[in-house]
């Protein structure tokens, strides 16, 4: 009869330990799990990127729900387990309230009524910990918050949309790790330290300090020796912090990143011995028989770990004692190292960070201007402790030689350098097959090997695919890289990668070349020549963009390519409407423009009306069948606020009214604006014009801005940008006269509608391809193809018609069609 | 208990070709698609991550593309790409150009 096995915590280290346990015996266990968060299991470790927003939630998710079922494991989401009742031999729990976090002590709120029992032949413990709150007070207003869950990080987000300041109390890991999410949602953090430097407990004074200007180099402002003693708040608004010392800094948020504290009720209230953590042996025993535990909320000969990586190698013993796979296992501890993910800082600290005995030998690099710092301490030739950061480049090779405890070279800058002929300190093909290479997924190089040998992986990513290694903080990959050469002999990259679209095997050169060459002029044609006919959905748009451009006026339009805003010439919004913004040159309007703007929205009840960003009006929550009856009353063109194409010129006032102005800036974006509107690209185009350096349009950070330097002359940069990404564009020339302005500015589109990926904007495009290259070929004409970029981009212009004229006479039937209603009493 | 439900939509040709199009039946949200082919398909028309209309998808090799964040869903399973995301799925057919749904799995 299979055994009842019930696992406490559905975090990182409870899921490890089932599937382990399913990799050995599949069959041994009905598994049943409790887990507080309402949710399957995720990479906790990548809530930092969650909260920089370079993630979205549902991709770290490593266990979805589907799993649990697939793997007959039952799982009590959002439910708490409070008591092993030994005596039963049960495991109870309850519902957690919806208000409350799954890591609160909450034990008078839960609903008695609702109690879970479930019997158990074993248990596993891996409740993790919690974050830890100093006495602050104040620590209960809104707008103070903590980050170790998804939610969390949602709360974070949501309430920083409304705040200009935030405050990240603790200079550790976490600490800087939410400062910098802090930072994408554009507001000023500051880190707020009691002890005297940053990372105190991975790194020694001197890197501390270098780790401070660092962070203050990206805009993040640290605070160290304060000690903070309340939250002030006015009328429960957070309005600032106060030391210790009475001391304040303003803030409107704060959160909390002060340690953590293993989680250890359910085993404290059970009989289970707890010192600091729930207190374990080599084989991830408690003092309970048949109680296992493993992860953060465990002290395994007398020490805590806050690391993944150590839970990798717990839940593999585990597995092999509790399924008998190998009762010899034994967990003998974890010899970690931390890595800093945060952007634009390598930072990597393993084992101490200072000598401990007088014979401890250490080796230190400094390079202060560019705050580069190394430094190796060796006990008996072997590296005791390191500390990297400015250049992680040895890290891969220190941890394996710290890992494996493999002696240093004599020669030690080597350490730092390698070795300067000859083969690399640590060679990947070297390892033992055990080794683990990703510790963010606890991957070995057997795992690794497999993928290579028998699934045929033969590129990183598809290593990643197969095995995990390599997608947490990536570090990795070099090793993964080497690993597969000494494999294969070499490493390939995922040609795919290189596809302009996925469904079609060519790369953007030879298609372009193809599609010229077999006159192809559909998107179906080109699916019918290159893939069996197989049409690929998301090929469809790259695809429908590229031969408009290859073929202006004779492109044959499949209107079932294109993507919904393009077939309706409108924005679908979040909740199924659509969004119309009509064309406004150079963002200057007419009363009577608004009037009939103002009517439309009053007449169809438009949801709301808004000034963007791109000095234009929007009209939005609009329904598909609305939009052409909108469209022929405001008797404006389609502003494409929708489509990868040319979308606004904005413009300043300029010499019309300003009283700095040195040139046109109005006219100039009218021109533009009337000359190229609808022209598609692979990527939106947003242009702005100024009529002097001030840039009160902000044309330096735009895909195109020209900028009047006086005399009639236009400085044009190209390539910048002021979304996700922030770059000043890089200047391509100084024409003279809006005609030469207008005609460079042409060149270049052409240049980037037929040379740039799709989906590639500006600002990649150029830092690609360089500006030098861009100078040489569309000023100095270096390729002798000037001539034809003109005439190309001229055809494109003449092309244009306006897509809202379909109003009057639709594309095809049934193009604004809204959902109809069939009542069931006519079937 | 297997009585089947069978509604008559309409015309076939009131969907472009190659285009979907949203159903109400009994209050019910369907996207009913007219593939290239000619052969139909229907889904319920709410996408289960964040409720995307998927009758204003691009379709492809059989699947759905959802229109606010690209999921993709198996017009023939319901199966979705991402992992545990799946939709309901509809017999449909043409008779004599007309689309004929059977609804006894959503009635
Ligand atoms: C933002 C952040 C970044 C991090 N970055 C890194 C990193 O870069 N590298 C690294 O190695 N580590 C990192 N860590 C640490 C790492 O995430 C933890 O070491 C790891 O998650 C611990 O796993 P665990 O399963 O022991 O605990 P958890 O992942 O916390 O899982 C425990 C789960 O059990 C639940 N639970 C608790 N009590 C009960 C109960 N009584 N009943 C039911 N459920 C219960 C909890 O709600 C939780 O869901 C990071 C942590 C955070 C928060
Ligand atoms: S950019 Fe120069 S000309 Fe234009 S509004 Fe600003 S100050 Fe005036
Ligand atoms: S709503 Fe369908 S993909 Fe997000």
């Amino acid at each position: 009869m299979q055994k009842r096995l019930v696992i406490i915590g559905n975090g990182m280290a409870g899921a490890r330990a089932a599937e382990e346990i399913l990799k050995r015996a599949p069959e041994m266990f009905k598994i049943v799990m409790f887990g507080a968060e309402p949710y399957g299991n995720y990479n906790r470790i990548l809530l930092s990127n969650v909260l920089n927003q370079s993630q979205r939630p549902e991709e770290i998710f490593l266990n979805p729900l589907t799993w649990y079922r697939e793997n007959g494991i039952f799982l009590y989401s959002g439910v708490k387990a409070v008591r092993i009742d030994t005596a039963l031999r049960c495991v109870v729990g309850y519902p957690l309230p919806a208000e409350v976090n799954a890591y609160d002590f909450c034990d008078g709120l839960f609903d008695r009524e609702a109690v879970v029992t479930e019997p158990y032949d074993h248990i596993i413990i891996a409740t993790g910990s919690r974050p830890f709150v100093p006495p602050i007070e104040g620590q209960n207003l809104p707008g103070v918050f903590l980050f170790r869950t998804i939610d969390d990080c949602r709360r974070i987000g949501e309430f920083a949309a409304g705040c200009r300041k935030a405050v990240v109390i603790g200079g550790g890991l976490l600490g800087l790790e939410a400062a910098r999410g802090l930072l994408t949602h554009n507001v000023e953090v500051t880190v707020v330290e009691a002890g005297g430097q940053l990372m105190h407990a991975q790194l020694d004074e001197e890197s501390g300090q270098m780790l401070k200007r660092t962070m203050e180099a990206m805009g993040i402002s640290v605070v160290v020796n304060s000690r903070t003693k309340r939250i002030r708040h006015d009328d429960g608004k957070i309005t600032g912090l106060e030391f210790q010392d009475e001391t304040s800094v303003e803030a409107d948020m704060v959160i909390i990143s002060a340690g953590i504290r293993p989680i250890t009720e359910v085993a404290q209230v059970s009989g289970i011995t707890v010192n600091k953590g729930i207190v374990c042996d080599d084989r991830m025993r408690t003092n309970v028989p048949e109680v296992f535990a493993l992860g953060e909320c465990v002290e395994h000969r007398g020490k805590m770990y806050g690391l993944v990586d150590p839970i990798w190698e717990q839940a593999r013993v585990l597995a092999d004692i509790v399924t008998g796979t190998d009762p010899q296992a034994r967990y003998e501890g974890s010899k970690t190292a931390t890595k800093l993910k945060v952007m634009g800082v390598d930072l990597v600290s393993v084992g101490v960070k200072e000598a401990e005995k007088p014979s401890d030998e250490t080796v230190v690099y400094r390079e202060p201007k560019r705050n580069i710092y190394k430094k190796v301490i060796i006990r008996d030739e072997k590296i005791h402790g390191a500390i990297l950061l400015g250049d992680t480049g040895s890290a891969d090779t220190l941890l394996q030689m710290f890992k494996t405890g493999q002696d240093v070279p004599a020669n030690r800058p080597e350490l730092f350098f390698g070795t300067v002929e000859g083969p690399a300190l640590v060679n990947a093909a070297d390892l033992p097959d055990h080794a683990q290479i990703c510790n963010c997924n606890g991957v070995c190089k057997k795992e690794i090997v497999a993928a290579i040998q028998n699934d045929h992986c033969r590129s990183v990513s598809a290593v990643g695919a197969r095995t995990k290694a390599g997608k947490g903080c990536g570090s990795c990959r070099g090793m993964i890289a080497q690993i597969i050469e000494s494999c294969l002999g070499k490493v390939s990259y995922d040609a795919a990668e290189h596809y302009y679209v996925p469904g079609i095997p060519l790369e953007k050169s030879q298609l372009v070349a193809q599609v010229r060459a077999k006159n192809l002029k559909s998107v179906s044609a080109v699916f019918a020549a290159f893939a069996g006919g197989k049409e690929d959905a998301d090929s469809k748009v790259g695809l429908a963009s590229l031969l408009k451009t290859l073929w202006p006026g004779e492109y044959e339009d499949e209107r079932d390519a294109r993507f919904i805003n393009d077939r309706v010439h409108a924005n679908i919004q979040r909740d199924g409407t659509f969004s119309v913004v009509p064309r406004i040159y150079g963002g200057v309007t007419t009363p009577d423009e608004l009037m009939r703007i103002a009517g439309v929205a009053v007449k169809y009840q438009v949801k709301m009306v808004k000034i963007t960003g791109g000095q234009r009006i929007d009209l939005l929550g609009v329904q598909k069948p609305v939009l052409p009856l909108i469209w022929k009353e405001l008797g404006m063109p389609s502003g494409h606020a929708y489509t990868k194409a040319f979308r606004t010129c904005k413009s300043c006032v300029g010499t019309d009214f300003c009283r700095y102005g040195l040139g046109d800036s109005i006219k100039l974006a009218q021109t533009i604006e009337r000359r190229f509107q609808g022209v598609e690209s692979p990527h939106k185009m947003k242009l702005a014009t100024a009529g002097c350096p001030r840039n009160c349009s902000e044309a330096y950070v735009k895909d195109i801005g020209a900028v009047a330097i006086g005399e009639d002359k236009w400085e044009i940069y190209i390539g910048g940008a002021a979304g996700g990404t922030v770059r000043k564009g890089d200047l391509l020339c100084t024409a003279r006269g809006h005609e030469e302005t207008v005609r460079v500015i042409g060149r270049f589109m052409q240049y980037y509608r037929e040379h740039a990926k799709y989906m590639e904007r500006t600002y990649g495009f150029v830092g690609r391809v360089g500006i030098d290259v861009l100078k040489s070929v569309l000023i100095e004409d270096s390729l002798g193809i000037c001539a034809r970029l003109d005439a190309r981009i001229q055809e494109a212009v003449e092309a244009y018609r306006d897509p809202w004229r379909e109003a009057q006479e639709p594309a095809y039937e049934h193009q604004f069609a809204g959902p109809k209603r069939i009542s069931l009493a006519e079937g | 208990m297997d009585k089947k439900t069978f509604v008559n939509l309409g015309r076939v040709d009131q969907i472009a070709l190659g285009h979907g199009r949203c159903f109400v039946v009994g209050g019910e949200e369907i996207a009913v698609f007219r593939l290239r082919d000619g052969k139909l398909a229907a889904v319920e028309n709410r996408c289960p991550h964040r409720q995307g209309p998927l009758s204003e998808g691009l379709l492809g090799s059989g699947k759905v593309v959802c229109p606010l964040h690209g999921h993709k869903f198996d017009l023939a399973s319901g199966e979705g790409m991402e992992k545990g995301e799946c939709v309901r799925t509809f017999e449909v057919r043409e008779q004599d150009g007309e689309i004929i749904l059977d609804f006894s799995a959503g009635g």
